[in-house]
């Protein structure tokens, strides 16, 4: 920021705006010289939203940052920006499954700094130790009191906070309805037609939890069952639908797009992509029910770059980058403040906020699922058949 | 004396090859065998135990090591007889000057990433490539991803070279002066080809297709790819197990059993080969 505080001048103004549009300064230097940065800093207090972000030093967050997600799951402007602004480049991992995130964990050494734990796994992280309580100071554009609290109480464990929330969604089943006539609006439909006429068309996560789930689903049972009978039925259905599986894989979208797959397991955000570019894609939730979950943001103990990994965090959840990250992945956000920024028709939008009688009927997923052997080795059973 | 300095220098020059193959092969390899016998831990992961289940429940992975044995061969066999009129061209009939252009030609695609090659055959196997172009001509609802013809396609495409190459060098070295005996002997170009050239080429196409045969067991990527997760190899098995269902020493089992049906299956394939040589050998004098 500039030392004097004389007003800029007119002229001075005009030619730094020029200097910043040709390039030849950087954004930090225009809102500096011409005091902007400091008028943003004052209303920023007074205006959320508008909240200037900490400057770091170069290489004062290191130079790298592993980032564990998921497919299809930010903005890459948003990643891009982060870089510019901090000099921290991210390595992106993209990961099928929860489950799959607790293995690399378990196994130790994975030298994530920041990852993506869906709701049901935090207590498990939690009791192997395998995540740290979260430094809220350094998190400050994560604000409880924003948050719709039905999507956070997991991350809360004897008071502390160790996950704070990325964004929300449902699992339900994408269609293409130029391919798929007929009545699709129920996981019973999505089982019965599989072994029907879209034998060869239709795909399943790589995921325990939502494959078995639904798979649940089908004869009415809770989505997070760990009943042996009850599992035993869902396993009888898996292993007969899965000759008539195109495949068994969490990144569906390009099956779906290049017209390989018609009917898809899927979650709010990838539904949102597809119609943002074809249409004829539906995106059902089974009347029977299904899952909806939350997705949150974790440091892992034993993360290598830490002060990286709280910039980042707090990066996210500002609520401008937040918007930006919704309008690109298409998953509703949980916090107000970064609803209050959004347009109208995304927060109407049926596929990110479904009817009220569809959800619920819907389970948040059970810490139970992501450790039951049962489940854990149906899944291995099912893919190995 | 003498002797005991050469002893000296004997383990000197063995010693680093011996620590690194006890410490990178047999030590994991014993740790893998406990494993075996142990338990999965509540969360998933290993538990000390000493129980025979889960060799007992090998059998629950029966297709998975079914496809392998039989896929394993069958893309070893179709390599090889890929392979073997490219070598044979390149070695016999390609004119000198082009030879080393062909040959690179051939390495090149390798210099990319496996995973990236194989997922370009996903696009042309996909809805939008090679069966787009089958209903053009009016073959309707050709799918060839997902399928086993796609993995065994990807397997003789990502392993070719490693067959190539031997049978190329078997060929290259092979006397001419041989095959101008044979046909002044008489024998006609086929008759010189299975009589000489072939038998003599013979090394070359056991040591390739003992690469390809060890690699195709282990294989994971190509069938998770191309096979959409439904055509299950044994890599398949121990990936799922280890990295989604955390059972450590399942995983461990199904790890030895593969080592020993690899070395089995070895032990014969050599014992064949040495047969076969020794018996030539008998004929000879």
């Amino acid at each position: 920021m500039s030392k004097d505080t004389k007003p800029i001048s007119r002229e001075k103004f005009i030619e730094e705006l020029l200097r910043y549009r040709k390039g030849s300064v950087s954004r930090r230097h225009f809102l500096g010289v011409t005091g902007l940065g400091l008028a943003t800093a004052v209303l920023g207090t007074a205006m959320p939203g508008l909240r200037p972000r900490p400057a770091y030093a170069a290489g004062e967050l290191g130079d790298t940052l592993n980032f564990t997600t998921w497919p299809n799951y930010f903005a890459q402007a948003n990643l891009d920006q982060f870089t510019k602004d901090t000099g921290v480049n991210i390595n992106v991992a993209v990961f099928g499954s929860n489950e799959e995130m607790l293995a690399k964990l378990q196994a130790g050494g994975t030298g994530w700094d920041v990852f993506v734990p869906t709701n049901y796994t935090i207590s498990t992280y939690q009791s192997l130790d395998l995540i740290e309580p979260l430094d809220l100071a350094q998190v400050p554009n994560f604000d409880e009191s924003t948050q719709e609290a039905r999507f956070i109480g997991e991350a809360k464990i004897g008071g502390q906070i160790y996950a704070v929330p990325k964004d929300w969604g449902t699992t339900g089943y994408v269609v293409n309805t130029d391919k798929v006539k007929g009545e699709m609006t129920s996981w019973r439909h999505f089982w019965d037609r599989t072994r029907d006429d879209l034998s060869g068309r239709v795909m399943v996560h790589d995921y325990q939890l939502t494959t078995i789930g639904n798979a649940l689903k089908y004869f009415g049972y809770s989505f997070n069952s760990v009943d042996p009978n009850e599992l035993a039925e869902a396993e009888k259905l898996l292993i007969e639908a899965k000759p008539h599986l195109f495949a068994i894989n969490s990144d569906y979208q390009p099956g779906m797009r290049a017209g390989d797959a018609w009917l898809s397991v899927a979650w709010t955000g990838d539904a949102s992509q597809l119609k943002r570019d074809m249409p004829e894609i539906d995106y059902v939730l089974g009347t029977e029910g299904g899952e909806i979950w939350t997705d949150f943001y974790a440091i892992p103990k034993g993360a290598q770059n830490r002060p990286a990994a709280y910039a980042f965090i707090n990066y996210m959840l500002d609520p401008e980058v937040n918007a930006r990250e919704v309008l690109a992945h298409g998953y509703p956000s949980t916090d107000s403040k970064t609803n209050a920024l959004l347009p109208q028709e995304v927060l109407t939008d049926p596929i990110l906020y479904p009817a009220q009688e569809l959800l619920s009927a819907l389970e948040f997923g059970a810490a139970a699922t992501l450790t039951d052997p049962l489940r854990a080795e149906l899944m291995a059973r099912f893919k190995s058949a | 004396m003498a002797l005991r300095r050469q002893k000296g220098v004997t383990a000197l020059l063995v010693g680093p090859a011996a620590a690194f193959f006890l410490l990178l092969l047999v030590l994991p390899l014993v740790v893998v065998v406990i494993y075996s016998f142990g338990e999965r831990g509540p969360a998933g992961g290993y538990t000390p135990a000493f129980t025979f289940d889960n060799y007992l429940n090998i059998a629950s992975r029966g297709q998975a090591f079914l496809n392998t044995l039989m896929m394993a061969p069958l893309g070893t066999l179709l390599c090889a007889l890929v392979a073997y009129p490219m070598a044979y061209y390149l070695a016999v009939k390609a004119p000198a000057r082009w030879r080393v252009m062909l040959l690179v030609l051939i390495i090149v695609p390798f210099w990319a990433s496996q995973l990236l090659r194989i997922y370009a055959w996903l696009l042309i196997l996909g809805n939008r490539g090679i069966p787009s172009l089958l209903e053009l001509v009016g073959l309707e609802d050709v799918r060839l991803v997902n399928t086993r013809f796609a993995v065994l396609l990807g397997m003789v495409y990502g392993y070719l070279p490693l067959m190539i190459f031997p049978i190329y060098v078997s060929l290259e070295k092979l006397d001419k002066r041989l095959l101008e005996a044979s046909a002044d002997l008489g024998a006609g170009a086929w008759r010189t080809f299975r009589q000489v050239t072939l038998p003599l080429s013979l090394p070359g196409v056991a040591t390739g297709s003992l690469l390809v045969f060890i690699l195709l067991m282990g294989e994971f990527i190509i069938p998770a790819l191309l096979g959409g997760g439904k055509v299950f190899f044994i890599g398949n098995a121990l990936v799922d197990l280890f990295l989604q269902s955390r059972n450590w020493p399942f995983g461990a089992a199904v790890a030895v059993s593969i080592v020993a049906i690899m070395l089995a299956t070895i032990a014969v394939y050599m014992r064949f080969l040495l047969g076969r040589n020794q018996l030539r050998q008998e004929a000879l004098i």
